[in-house]
């Protein structure tokens, strides 16, 4: 067990620069009380690979990240046998028989974790993030299901290996596919959406500590009054704090049209996005 | 109810509403429950939809399934009597301040003082509707936004922001007054019957009024379809029609071929030219969602007149057929982007239908003639400004047909600014309030 509380959730992930809303740390005290893992949906740049960074963090746990992509397949998320090594192993002992080859040449030794495997041996303790998982394509799913059902992976010629020790496990996904709903049913289910502005007014202090207080509240607002709009793309925490970090460095202490106008492109990555925000913050005034 | 049951309900009533659950998040859930305790109810809130939810979409079903089955609090707050003036101005402060909590315990003061009707004292029923009503708190922006400024001073770039966050201050304790509402009613009737009827209705029995952005992005995925049967619909009643009606003139004088016995009946052609169609259609923001769907739907059916225009206004109108037509391809905020891009409104934003039906009937009226059918879409809510009935009945003399479609409840018409029943006097008007109400009218009143 991880955390206490709710509470220490909060407390022990802020100590390394993560602030969890309620909706995060009970979610997260709920992953490590169940012991299932954890399912986080959001757009991007809310901070979702970060908290799995942040827990491994409080927990002192390795972190083994799967990043998922198009074509990701068990032998770049699970394990591969080193090939190259096999053949220079049978090449160098040519006086032994074939079988005598053929045990050694399939033992741990030649074998190549990958990161479900990884986080599932060893007694350490350590976090899976699997990342993206989106990304991946649908037969992946069916891998994951079945590790992180059993918390145990066959191969075949070594045999099954078993967890003795659970990672705490991360998925995450933007939702750009919809995930199968076996694989949901296995976790706990966590939207990140855009923090309150509190929360975010926090996060910009502490990413961006040079930056004044209400300078830091200023920059807030317009992000929230800009993920109001009809826009292609709202910026994220991610671009709040970028845009923070451009105020910092343009040694700007308060906003105005002109310090709005040149920055605006920090927020938003679309041209048309751009006029219609310029237009609606009253930009060309100036 | 012990919590057992309480959650058995809970779970009951999300798979009424299509949420899968299994046994095993129902276990799970208990576990949660378990490991959280009640002390604080947002936890457990949070708990119980990271154990038993699997997709952000049902987030919307759960949040007010879970206020009835585990209610901030039981009966109404221990508050002396209601006073207006006095609740507002404690309003108009949390506001200012953005106090959530503040916000959330002034919504259900409100809701027990001016929310109940019936037999008081204890009421035989909540409305959010009167409570609103009553308690205006959309009048409160100008002075919240002043007491704001007079605070922090006005000066500063995002001064600008101000008046919008105060506004989804005010939408937010809208909801708030909602959901305390169905609580208080909940807790009256059977909880369960109430999660059921009260909680999310299937997509066609979505109040336009209350319908939010998830619910209004389904609603418009339904318009195709909807404008296929709408056609097939429209294309029977024109056969019948073109079957039906006998043209006795011409029967009679084919029949003196026959020594005036008429043997052959002949039937009246069908009128040569489709009709036409006129949309007025407010889009102010209390009203959008319901024009939004009613001209992307009459957009899906144009080739069924004519011809089809379309007129915007809040308290101007503009001409928006063109906006219309390349708007459908991406239809999300269709009226925000016909607030953008048409001259809809003088430097206030709110509706006034005298004005903006003056001034069709003054530059448009071009757009009127025999052949013409009019809609006009909107609450009827003038801000207490001048009507213009005489614009009306100018209207209504020149065009073949005119419809009014309300998406206010019958029950609402005429109360507070709303000029529903004098407009009702010259022009046939219909309740609107979903799409099942819409298509039935839509079906029956198009001319064909
Ligand atoms: N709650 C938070 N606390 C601290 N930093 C945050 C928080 N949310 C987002 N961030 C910051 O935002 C940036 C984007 O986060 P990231 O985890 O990469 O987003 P995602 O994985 O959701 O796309 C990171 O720099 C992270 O530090
Ligand atoms: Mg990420």
């Amino acid at each position: 067990m991880l955390f206490t509380s709710v509470d220490d959730v909060s407390a022990r992930l802020a100590e390394t620069g993560y602030l969890a809303s309620p909706a995060v740390a009970t979610t997260v005290f709920l992953a490590d009380r169940l012991g299932k893992p954890l399912l986080v949906e959001g757009p991007a740049g809310v901070g979702k690979t970060e908290l799995a960074k942040a827990v491994a963090e409080v927990a002192d746990a390795r972190l083994v990240r799967l990043q998922c992509y198009e074509g990701v397949d068990e032998s770049r998320a699970l394990y591969e046998w080193n090939h190259a090594k096999q053949l220079l192993r049978i090449s160098a002992g040519r006086d032994e028989t074939w079988d005598e080859a053929r045990t050694d040449i399939f033992s741990e030794e030649f074998l190549l974790s990958r990161p479900l495997l990884t986080a599932i041996r060893g007694d350490e303790p350590k976090v899976l993030l699997i990342d993206e998982t989106d990304k991946a394509d649908v037969e992946v799913e069916g891998l994951l299901l079945e590790v992180l059902s059993d918390f145990q992976v066959t191969v075949p010629e070594l045999g099954t290996i078993t967890a003795s020790r659970r990672p705490f496990v991360v998925l995450t996904s933007n939702a750009s596919r919809e995930l199968s709903e076996a694989l949901r049913r296995r976790c706990l289910f966590l939207h990140i959406g855009f923090p309150e502005e509190e929360l975010e007014r926090r996060i910009v202090r502490l990413k961006v500590p040079g930056l004044d207080e209400t300078l830091a509240k200023s920059v807030v607002r317009v992000v929230g009054a800009l993920r109001a709009m009809d826009l292609r793309k709202v910026p994220s925490v991610a671009e709040t704090i970028d845009w923070a970090r451009t105020l910092l460095a343009l040694g700007a202490d308060h906003l105005d049209e002109t310090v709005v106008r040149d920055s605006l492109g920090v927020l938003l990555k679309h041209q048309d996005d751009i006029l219609k925000a310029g237009a609606k913050l009253d930009l060309d005034a100036v | 109810m012990s919590t057992a049951e309480r959650l058995t309900s809970l779970v009951g009533a999300l798979r009424a509403h299509g949420v899968r659950i299994g046994t095993g998040e129902t276990v799970d859930a208990a576990q949660a429950v378990e490991a959280l305790g009640f002390a604080d109810r947002e936890l457990l809130r949070e708990g119980l939809a990271a154990t038993l939810l699997h997709s952000t979409a049902q987030r919307p079903v759960f949040d007010p399934v879970f206020d009835l089955y585990f209610p901030r609090g039981v009966g109404g707050p221990d508050t002396g009597p209601p006073d207006r003036d006095d609740l507002r101005e404690r309003l108009a402060g949390a506001l200012a301040a953005n106090d959530e909590s503040l916000l959330a315990r002034l919504a259900a003061e409100a809701v027990d003082g001016f929310g109940g009707y019936g037999n008081s004292p204890s009421s035989d029923g909540w409305s959010s509707y009167q409570t609103l009503d009553r308690l205006r708190p959309q009048t409160l922006l100008a002075r919240v936004r002043d007491d704001v400024r007079g605070r922090q001073g006005m000066s500063g770039f995002t001064d600008r922001l101000l008046e919008d966050e105060i506004r989804r201050r005010i939408e937010a304790f809208r909801a708030l007054v909602a959901t305390e509402a169905r609580r208080r009613v909940a807790e009256r009737r059977d909880r369960d019957r109430i999660a059921r009827r009260a909680v999310a209705p299937t997509t066609d029995r979505v109040d336009f009024l209350f319908a939010g952005k998830d619910r209004l992005a389904e609603l418009r995925r339904t318009v195709q379809p909807l404008a296929r049967k709408l056609a097939t619909r429209l294309a029977a009643r024109r056969r019948r029609a073109a079957r039906g009606s006998i043209d006795l003139r011409r029967t009679l004088r084919g029949s003196l071929s026959t020594g005036g016995v008429p043997m052959k009946p002949v039937l009246r052609r069908r009128r040569p030219a489709r009709p036409e169609l006129v949309l007025l259609c407010d889009v102010s923001g209390s009203v959008s969602g319901f024009s939004d769907f009613t001209m992307l739907l009459v957009q899906a059916l144009h080739d069924q007149f004519s011809k089809v225009r379309v007129f915007a206004f809040v308290n101007r109108i503009d001409e928006v057929t063109r906006l219309l037509r390349h708007g459908a391809a991406d239809a999300e905020g269709l009226s925000a982007r016909i607030r953008a891009e048409a001259t809809l409104t003088g430097w206030h934003g709110s509706s006034d239908y005298g004005v903006a039906l003056g001034e069709f009937a003054s530059l448009y009226g071009d757009a009127l003639s025999p052949r013409t059918t009019v809609f006009v879409l909107g609450d009827a809510r003038t801000n207490m400004s001048d009507p213009n009935l005489p614009a009306v009945r100018e209207i209504t003399e020149r065009a073949r047909r005119v419809y009014w479609l309300n998406p206010e409840a019958r029950a609402q018409w005429g109360t507070g600014d709303s000029a529903a029943y004098e407009y009702a006097e010259s022009v046939e008007m219909h309740e609107c309030r979903n799409v099942r109400q819409l298509s039935a009218l839509v079906g029956r009143l198009l001319p064909i």
